[in-house]
């Protein structure tokens, strides 16, 4: 055996969709972060329910580098179809772990190869036939953690964490694990370099997925009403609404303060979201680019009408359906201006899984503030996967319900008020909403042009001061919104713009730049449209900026040209999207390449 | 804002202290003779006639001449003048908001039958607590006069031809949802949609009220199914109908000849009071509903009244077990779980 290469590698784990080896995948991610090494999980499936390839990646990286990586070093296989593909890519010197029951050729000299009995141990293993096939993934935990040198225990924390303490599946999965552990210390010979070893990297961390941390965020944040309409990848934003919601928002009297329906589409879970909304609900609704596409009537109606409304975009990639199990940041324009006529809308763009969580809470907060549409853009890549996370951080600001008159708001003014005047000189103006007694209180929302009492008028004028009305208040939505995140180093000489779920790829380049004694690099991690001033400042800042995003067209790129014109040329694009996130070889290679022109 | 002008010999006040003033709407800006605003008159007189105050109605509408409606009743009553079609899903998420307010939402046969058949059909079928009349024409007003979802099939229109495609019946299509309330009724025949309107306000559910209301300017031919002449020669009402309020002392008007009465008792104790005419019909089977529609379309008849009722089912918002308090008055304790509730939520991570 040569050197030994310690945590610093990617497995990739190739299996049959609907093989049950999401259990096993989890069970060695959640095992190596208990080790306290810096893991991230990737899960690359087909939208298919049983029978295509999927491919489950796990990264340990002792520099906590969590962006997908293409190069693979140990291989696990048991999917026939893929075997040669896989075979074929692993990086030289690696491992490639096999299904022994696979009867296909194995050509490759410059790897260890690994057969792993897998019917057989399975056959042993202390389960009813039916669960027969999902056990024998655990064949693989057992053989891969006694070769890399994954604890045990640690293994048995993870699984009896999925199984939520259940003894019987703990130690019926474990009985296997163990035995296919053994049998590898009997019969394998470690030939390949690759090696964990604990760390203390991981205190103080958690793991979850971004669409269960919008969900506890939105709980946190006293969402009331969300609608939603089934689609991929944002089901499991809503499912984990249902799941959180029970446990800490119902009343001693076991009593709902909030009520979560599943509508016949997303014109009806936008348009229910948006009725709440009007109704003084915090009210949301959670899909993904096909369904968001189906809410850009309702979009304009509530920027127009001005109803708080939260919009959770979990990104896939499309036009149309796309590839619908895989990740990309391809709706940024769209949601930027969904619907007609004139408007830009409020956006968040959370870049890490404590990030939902705070925008789940923070979103409602704004669209009552601004009353407005406020869509909050994260991706399959942050939704469904699981990732190391800072735990929740409990609100720190209370609620701002905004600018609401009730009864006694009225009979202090004498019922003089009007829907649509800006009192405040930030284009901001009251509401009221139903319920409210007063006799001065009612008025009739509509998508028409409407006055400052809003009554109907076709007037242009009425109309124009309206509109510019809505403009200023957007500019208010500008000092409102989260500011980036910068890191600017003195003597820094180029800036790069990121967001969202590729900032890992952005910052494991920057390292790899100044590594190759590239360019010094700043960095701006943007967290909300509109831009805030620190962004404009940014640009300016530096040479030339590189916008790094996982789209084709370079849409932040786009809409960051539109808001600076005077500083555009200084943009550069670097936009991919092929459906998985990107790496740091990519952005490195991206930027340097047009650096050395 | 929406205050009312006194007006001089507003009338007398009803139970909630109220003048039919406090119910009125702005003017019409629809045509001369619309079948519409008489609807929007008999709204004013339903609400007026039944105590309720203005505040603790919300109107909705979708887009379309009906939809412009809200606009002119209860002035006093919030509201959403929604999109195209969407009136459906507006109306259910408001109702979250206290679940203590009415519901009486205004759409128009292509907003309900073409564009918002699937929302209608599902707000239906959700039972959504909420009046849901249809002003039904045969025709587009707004964009001049073309074919609607319920248009009969030959029907001849100026610059459109022949209507080649057989009608939706809203009435058979709510029954097929599941509805617990269906009516229709003839906006000419301005008394049965009072008492109608009464009872589907009344109605704990979702109540579907198709009204046929003749477009005086599109759509008014004299052998025309949405046409004034039409319903007035082939309307059939089912019963005469009439709506006892639960406190009134129940007294079954004088021309109703004892034996062929039916009495319908709603859920908060009010009672409607059928009267048979030629035909035995029971309002309370769907089956008997279906065949009389279809038999009705056979004989070429507008059969009005109370087709189809169940007072039994629980609404939507039954289901969701909310506390007493409007939803829209929690305060930020009832909505935000407490700070030590956030370390269990973390340790229910990994």
């Amino acid at each position: 055996m040569t050197v030994s290469i310690l945590n610093d590698f990617s497995i990739s784990i190739a299996t049959v969709n609907g093989s049950g080896s999401q259990t096993a995948n989890v069970t060695l991610l959640r095992a190596l972060f208990r080790m306290g090494i810096p893991v991230s999980g990737k899960n690359l499936f087909p939208s298919n329910i049983q029978g295509l390839p999927t491919w489950y990646t796990i990264r340990v990286s002792r520099d906590g580098f969590i962006a997908r990586r293409e190069q693979i070093e140990v291989m696990v296989t048991l999917n026939p179809a893929s075997f040669a593909r896989d075979l074929a890519a692993v990086h030289p010197g690696g491992a490639f772990f096999y299904a022994d029951d696979i009867k296909l050729p194995i050509e490759r000299k410059d790897i260890s190869v690994y057969p792993m009995p897998v019917k057989a141990l399975a056959r042993t293993a202390d389960v009813s036939p039916s669960l027969r096939d999902y056990i024998a993934n655990m064949v693989y935990v057992g053989v891969v953690a006694h070769m890399l040198g994954i604890d045990m225990e640690k293994i048995k924390q993870a699984l009896t964490f999925h199984f939520r303490g259940k003894e019987g599946p703990i130690q019926s999965n474990f009985g296997v694990i163990q035995a296919a552990a053994d049998w590898a210390a009997q019969n394998l010979t470690k030939t390949d370099p690759f090696q964990v070893e604990s760390m203390d990297a991981t205190g103080g961390l958690i793991m979850a997925d971004g669409n269960t941390a919008a969900a506890i965020g939105s709980v946190y944040g006293g969402v009331q009403f969300a609608a939603w309409y089934p689609i991929t990848p944002a089901s499991s934003l809503a499912e984990a609404l249902n799941i959180y919601l029970p446990q800490l928002r119902k009343t001693k009297e076991g009593k709902a303060t909030y009520a979560v329906l599943q509508a016949e589409d997303e014109l009806a879970a936008i348009g229910m979201a948006v009725g709440a909304g009007w109704s003084g609900l915090r009210a949301m609704t959670s899909t993904s680019g096909p369904g968001l596409s189906l809410m850009a009537e309702y979009a304009g109606m509530a920027y127009y009408s001005e109803t708080p409304v939260v919009i959770w975009d979990v990104q896939r990639i499309g036009p149309s359906t796309g590839l619908p199990t895989r990740t990309a940041q391809g709706d940024l324009t769209e949601a930027y201006f969904l619907s007609h006529g004139d408007r830009q809308h409020v956006i968040l763009l959370p870049g890490s899984v404590q990030e939902c969580f705070e925008f789940g809470w923070r979103a409602f907060d704004l669209a009552e503030r601004l009353q407005t549409p406020v869509f909050v853009l994260s991706d399959l890549d942050l939704g469904m996967n699981q990732w190391m996370t800072r735990p929740f951080d409990y609100p720190d600001s209370p609620l701002d319900r905004g600018k609401v008159l009730w009864e006694a708001d009225l009979e202090k003014s004498k019922g003089a008020w009007a829907r649509y005047k800006d009192v405040d000189g930030d284009g901001i103006p009251f509401r009221t909403m139903p319920g409210n007694q007063h006799p001065a209180a009612a008025w009739l929302a509509r998508g028409t042009g409407h006055d400052e009492n809003a009554k109907y008028t076709e007037d242009s004028h009425t109309w124009e001061q309206n509109m510019e009305r809505l403009k200023k208040k957007y500019d208010t939505a500008r000092t409102l919104v989260p500011k980036p995140e910068i890191d600017a180093p003195s003597r820094a000489k180029i800036g790069i713009i990121t967001y969202g779920s590729s900032e890992p790829a952005v910052a494991e380049a920057r390292a790899l730049i100044a590594r190759e004694k590239g360019p010094k690099t700043a960095c701006l991690r943007l967290r909300a449209l509109p831009c805030t001033q620190e962004v404009f400042d940014f640009v300016q800042k530096y040479e030339h900026i590189y916008v790094v995003e996982a789209n084709r067209d370079g849409q932040l790129k786009q809409i960051l040209s539109m808001a600076m014109p005077d500083v555009a040329p200084k943009l550069r694009s670097n936009a991919h999207s092929d459906g998985l996130p990107l790496t740091a070889a990519w952005v490195k290679n991206a930027i340097l390449s047009q650096e050395m022109k | 804002m929406a205050t009312n002008v006194p007006v001089a010999n507003a009338g007398p006040a009803n139970k909630a202290g109220l003048t039919k003033n406090d119910y009125k709407g702005l003017s019409s800006t629809l045509c001369a003779g619309c079948g519409h605003n008489s609807i929007a008159n008999q709204i004013v007189s339903a609400c007026y006639e039944l105590d309720i105050v203005p505040e603790k109605i919300m109107k909705f509408s979708g887009i379309g001449c009906s939809s412009k409606s809200p606009t002119y009743f209860l002035n006093r009553s919030f509201g959403f003048n929604s999109l195209h079609g969407r009136m459906a899903s507006i109306a259910t998420g408001a109702l979250f908001g206290d679940a203590g307010l009415r519901a009486l939402g205004v759409s128009g046969d292509g907003d309900t039958a073409s564009i918002g058949m699937g929302g209608f059909k599902h707000l239906v079928r959700r039972n959504v607590p909420m009046t849901y009349i249809v002003e039904n024409n045969g025709v587009y007003g707004l964009t001049k006069g073309q074919f609607s979802a319920t248009a009969e099939v030959g029907l001849n229109l100026k610059h459109q031809g022949t209507n080649p495609y057989m009608p939706v019946d809203i009435c058979m299509e709510a029954l097929a949802s599941r509805a617990t309330f269906v009516a229709r009724s003839f906006a000419g025949d301005p008394k049965q949609v009072k008492e109608l309107l009464k009872a589907a306000i009344s109605h704990r559910g979702i109540a579907v009220l198709d009204i046929i209301s003749p477009c005086v300017t599109f759509n008014n031919q004299e052998n025309a199914v949405h046409s004034y002449t039409w319903g007035k020669d082939h309307e059939a009402p089912l019963h005469e109908i009439s709506f006892v309020p639960a406190l009134d002392e129940i007294e079954i008007p004088g021309d109703f000849a004892e034996g062929s009465v039916r009495e319908v008792t709603m859920h908060d104790g009010s009672t409607v009071v059928l009267k048979k005419l030629e035909r035995d019909y029971d309002p309370t089977s769907r089956g008997h509903a279906l065949q009389m529609l279809e038999e009705a379309e056979r004989e070429n008849l507008l059969v009005t009244g109370l087709i189809y009722i169940d007072t039994s089912r629980p609404t939507l918002l039954d289901g969701f077990n909310l506390v007493e308090t409007p939803l829209n008055r929690l305060g930020d304790a009832d909505l935000r779980p407490a700070r030590e509730t956030i370390d269990k939520i973390n340790a229910m991570m990994f």
